[in-house]
């Protein structure tokens, strides 16, 4: 019963978020500000994990092929299958939960039990579209963006950590991540994206717009924000693996 | 003017506010007073909109808020200034900008005219020359006054203050209860105060409300409170020591 509580509040809120804004300007300015917050911030811990991603899965696939008769491209190959499916658009996103989610989760969070939530409210302005909105479309615009950008330094040091480690040779990792290459996938990566960007904004900013109580509460508000976001994250990647590759 | 007419509020099974009653007059500082419990903060909620009526009906100048839509509802709202217990500043914001907040939502005026009444109402609260900082960087007093000053920078016809002396010195709490005076009796609003404290009580309430058991105990002024025979406000009234020499002495 408490679960369809929570999913009925959780819409409630969502919808309550996509009202019409009182001033079109404020909102974009608001969402600019959530663009440097979420993904230009972000920008740094993005690039450090797929660097060293896409070198270690490099160097783990050609620890792995010791037969003659696997040819060396398939190194290539797998870097680029694995950061395009599965580590750009899923991990980087679990990754972003506990960044940012755990981030918007405290701050609404904070903004409820000093009662300036209440404020925004009797001011007459709508709290949840103010505070809620510009996470969402900072958000849905700025994620691909790091994830597209996550795809290109994983294979790009996958390719130098090949060349340098004496792994495999540039040309034949090239060859590699060009075999069989499918736009789709890459489409499919960025429609899982925009669903966990949604995913992280609007789970943790109901987990604090909801925090009654104090300074621990918002504590665990965010704890929650970050659980509750991977395991949707998880749900949702199987259930659209499964409608978009098969 | 502001009537709270047989309003109810439960929790569950927890009775709140039973046939709840009052008026509150324009221009007069209307205070809301009794123990942790009775039911005060849950009846300004529902005064303002924040919690749901279950009875009852609330009017703002004869205007029906309990049954008003959103929508309708955000047109009064915008006649509202609320100062909240802990000030309840956007920490994100410096003094100038939460003052302008309001202004910046609803206000179509020009942002030369914006910028003045900013500064305006920062005067009238004393705060000129802390426009830049933030609530973070500001004593608890100062945060009280850019409470005020916010609510007041849409002109209100309804004032409403939650513990506006809590947790200040004496002689700054007086400081913020004759802004609250005087702001009511310049700009003729219908002033709420809820509060415990009596100082603040006697020193600026025009009438008083003493909440008790979820219903309005007792109504009066400030000169009746003090020689009123009625057993829980008298109580509530004279519990400290202070109080019981004054009552001595009266």
């Amino acid at each position: 019963m408490q679960l369809f509580n929570h999913i009925g509040r959780y819409f409630m809120l969502v919808r309550a978020a996509f009202r019409k804004p009182e001033r079109w300007g404020l909102l974009f300015r608001l969402t600019v500000i959530e663009i440097d917050k979420i993904g230009v911030q972000s920008l740094g811990i993005v690039s450090l994990l797929s660097l060293f991603m896409g070198a270690v899965i490099c160097i783990q696939t050609a620890a792995q092929i010791d037969s003659g008769w696997i040819p060396l491209y398939t190194i290539g190959f797998t870097v680029r299958q694995t950061m395009i499916l599965e580590f750009a658009p899923t991990m980087i996103p679990v990754i972003m939960a506990g960044k940012v989610g755990s981030n918007i989760s405290s701050e609404i969070g904070t903004m409820r039990i000093s009662e300036q939530i209440d404020a925004l409210d009797i001011m007459g302005v709508n709290s949840a579209g103010y505070l809620i909105l510009p996470k969402i479309i900072a958000a849905v615009f700025i994620f691909p963006f790091l994830i597209v950008c996550g795809m290109f330094l994983g294979i790009t040091s996958g390719a130098l950590i090949g060349e340098l480690g004496g792994v495999i040779s540039f040309a034949d990792y090239q060859t590699g991540i060009q075999y069989d290459f499918r736009p789709f996938q890459v489409a499919y990566a960025l429609i899982k994206t925009l669903v966990f960007a949604f995913i992280i904004v609007t789970v943790s900013s109901y987990t604090g717009y909801y925090t009654r109580g104090g300074a621990l509460e918002v504590g665990q508000a965010s704890t929650q924000a970050v659980v509750y976001s991977i395991v949707l994250i998880m749900v949702s990647n199987l259930i659209l693996t499964q409608l978009l590759l098969t | 003017m502001i009537e709270v007419k047989n309003v109810d509020k439960s929790f569950g099974d927890v009775h709140v506010l039973r046939n709840a009653n009052v008026c509150f007059e324009k221009g007069k500082v209307n205070f809301i007073i009794g123990r942790s419990g009775s039911g005060k903060s849950v009846l300004t909620k529902c005064i303002v909109g924040l919690v749901e009526v279950n009875k009852g009906s609330i009017l703002f100048d004869g205007r029906d808020f309990t049954s008003m839509s959103n929508i309708e509802r955000k047109e009064i709202r915008k006649e509202i200034g609320m100062l909240f217990q802990g000030g309840a500043l956007f920490d994100s914001m410096t003094v100038e900008e939460n003052v302008a907040f309001p202004l910046n939502m609803f206000s179509y005026a020009t942002e030369k005219e914006r910028k003045e009444r900013v500064a305006f109402c920062l005067e009238r609260v004393q705060l000129k020359g802390a426009e830049k900082r933030y609530p973070a960087e500001i004593s608890g007093g100062m945060q009280k006054r850019v409470g005020i000053a916010r609510a007041i920078a849409m002109n209100p016809r309804y004032l409403f203050c939650d513990e506006p002396n809590s947790g200040l010195d004496p002689q700054t709490a007086i400081v913020i209860d004759n802004l609250i005076r005087e702001i009511t009796y310049e700009y003729d609003t219908t002033t709420i105060v809820v509060s415990h404290d009596m100082n603040s009580v006697i020193e600026i309430g025009d009438n008083i409300n003493f909440v008790n058991e979820g219903t309005i105990w007792w109504s009066g002024d400030k000169n009746e409170i003090l020689r009123t025979n009625n057993k829980e406000l008298n109580d509530f009234v004279y519990a400290s020591d202070f109080m019981k020499i004054i009552r001595k002495n009266l």
